[in-house]
């Protein structure tokens, strides 16, 4: 064994670990990034001035227009959950189960699930387009000459109504999705309608629906905060904001997955 | 206020992004009332500065004292109380683009001021005519206008609060000569009309000669000469007589190839 030898052992072992450690690193430098954005986010969510004219509109925005696309998405869950429990279950001749499935489902995980990754594609990708635009036309900078701080003007109000609203669309999801089942059971099942909605509440739990509620807020918060750290820390031009609103919306969608596992660890694990 | 104090006194500034040292030891002093012009090559940092003394970027070394207070490193709160002396015309005007013209021009007066909305409304009808703009612009949208229409937008949100310091980030740039010419007007009619301290940069010399005091050139990362409108055709400095000359040969090297 020759010192050149050990020598190229190194540089080879350098070569390969040297991009993990550099993306390590950057990983860590991200994670301290979003976690100071969103102290400070925080900080500026809960001392005046409060921006209430932008939480109405954001409001309005995050929750009434996303109604359409969260309604459709769970009426036709509720319907093919019906279906498919339905076609499964009576390989055990327990058809009777369906409707508990259906509202179990619904309200514990596809209706805040699924109504988080429509608003995460839609909210997600807007918020981040649009602050993303307003950094590098240097908007933000303008609202900071015009004594106006832009995480309370811009990122505040977003947060607030994120967390506000998607319990309240998850809560109209879940009924819809409800609804959607009864629909399916009902008319092409062959329930009797009085008794798919016994079945619906007989076994249903304060907890089911509360779970799923605490899901909602957590994942409104996700998207909004994603978005508008993704805008906020935008750069170049109309590719830098494009790069932007992937991150926003991607990041969302894993957060939502990976929070809605840790709450249903909390809820449920015992 | 003390006359012998400056209104804004940079001492040291220095600012770097990675190995390129932008700022290295800005001292600048503007005096109340005065009107600075800063000019330099493109990319010598003269965005960078105003961002500095903004707050909006936070530099590595030096100070920077506004009316003798100390700004570097203010808390966010005191920051948003200072900016109230602060106005800024943006180089790509910097509107915003999800509010009508006239909301624009009274944002500082609406969101910072608390003032209501219909009477910021009529200061900010006010501060158009005054720059040249009809009532029945204010209900327009800024994608709607046209570039030198949107510089006289935003040069009266820049003075629609009555600032005691107002900065010009290329008020020219991208404007035909004759539009040019009549934003110049513009910014000095505004700041003989308001007695504020302005400083300016900008790389049209037309437009430092009219709006100018003083003019003073950074290059390198430093303010390599500074003096009056009259001195600059005089002056023996190399580098600002390659810079109003425009000539490529001289002391001032620019990075045509890496």
């Amino acid at each position: 064994m020759t010192i050149a030898a050990s020598g190229e052992n190194n540089s080879l072992l350098v070569r390969v670990l040297a991009p993990v450690g550099r993306v390590f690193l950057g990983f860590l430098a991200t994670v301290g990034r979003l976690s100071i954005f969103t102290a400070h986010s925080l900080r500026h969510c809960a001392t005046p001035p409060f921006y209430y004219r932008l939480v109405a509109r954001q409001m309005v925005d995050i929750g009434y227009y996303s109604l359409p696309v969260v309604g459709l998405t769970a009426i036709f869950t509720g319907m093919v959950l019906a279906l498919q429990s339905y076609s499964g279950f009576s390989r055990f001749s327990a058809e009777g189960a369906v409707a508990t499935v259906v509202v179990l489902s619904m309200t514990r995980e596809l209706g805040p699930v699924l109504a988080g990754l429509m608003v995460a594609g839609r909210i997600g990708a807007s918020m981040a387009a649009e602050i993303g635009t307003m950094k590098v036309t240097e908007q933000i900078d303008a609202l900071t000459t015009l004594s106006t701080n832009p995480f309370k003007y811009l990122v505040a109000p977003r947060l607030v109504a994120g967390l506000a609203m998607m319990p309240i669309l998850v809560l109209v999801a879940d009924i819809i999705g409800v609804f959607g089942g009864f629909l399916i059971g009902v008319n092409k099942l062959g329930f009797n309608p009085a008794n798919y909605l016994t079945n619906t509440f007989e076994f249903l739990e304060v907890k089911d629906v509360v779970s799923g509620l605490v899901k909602a807020a957590c994942f409104g918060f996700v998207i909004s905060l994603m978005g508008c750290y993704h805008g906020y820390h935008s750069r170049g031009g109309a590719q830098g904001v494009g790069t932007a609103t992937i991150n926003a919306v991607v990041s969302a969608l894993i957060l939502i997955l990976v929070f809605n596992y840790i709450i249903t660890e909390l809820f449920f694990s015992r | 206020m003390n006359e012998s104090v400056p209104k804004i006194r940079l001492r040291g500034v220095r600012k770097a992004f990675g190995h390129k040292q932008v700022l290295d030891g800005v001292d600048l002093d503007v005096n109340v009332g005065e009107s600075v012009v800063v000019i330099g090559g493109s990319g010598t940092g003269k965005s960078v500065m105003l961002k500095c003394i903004l707050g909006i970027m936070r530099p590595d070394a030096g100070s920077i004292e506004i009316d003798g207070i100390e700004t570097v490193g203010l808390p966010s709160a005191e920051r948003d109380q200072l900016m109230r002396k602060f106005g800024m015309l943006f180089q790509g005007s910097a509107l915003f683009d999800s509010l009508p013209v006239w909301e624009n021009v009274a944002f500082g007066l609406i969101q910072a001021r608390g003032m209501e909305r219909d009477k910021a409304k009529g200061i900010a009808l006010e501060k158009l005519a005054a720059v040249g703009l009809g009532p029945e612009v204010g209900n327009l949208f800024p994608a709607e206008l046209s570039g030198g229409m949107q510089k006289r937008v935003a040069l009266a949100r820049a003075i629609a609060t009555e600032p005691e310091i107002i900065f010009f980030d290329e008020p020219t740039t991208g404007l035909d000569p004759i539009m040019g010419d009549v934003i110049n007007d513009l910014v000095v009619k505004c700041v003989r009309e308001l007695g504020a301290t302005t400083l300016s940069i900008t790389h049209d010399l037309a437009s430092a000669r009219k709006i100018a005091h003083r003019i003073a050139m950074l290059h390198d990362g430093r303010i390599i000469w500074s003096g009056s409108v009259s001195e600059i055709d005089r002056t023996d400095n190399p580098y600002v007589d390659q810079f109003i000359h425009g000539r490529a040969e001289g002391p001032i090297r620019m990075q045509v190839s890496r």
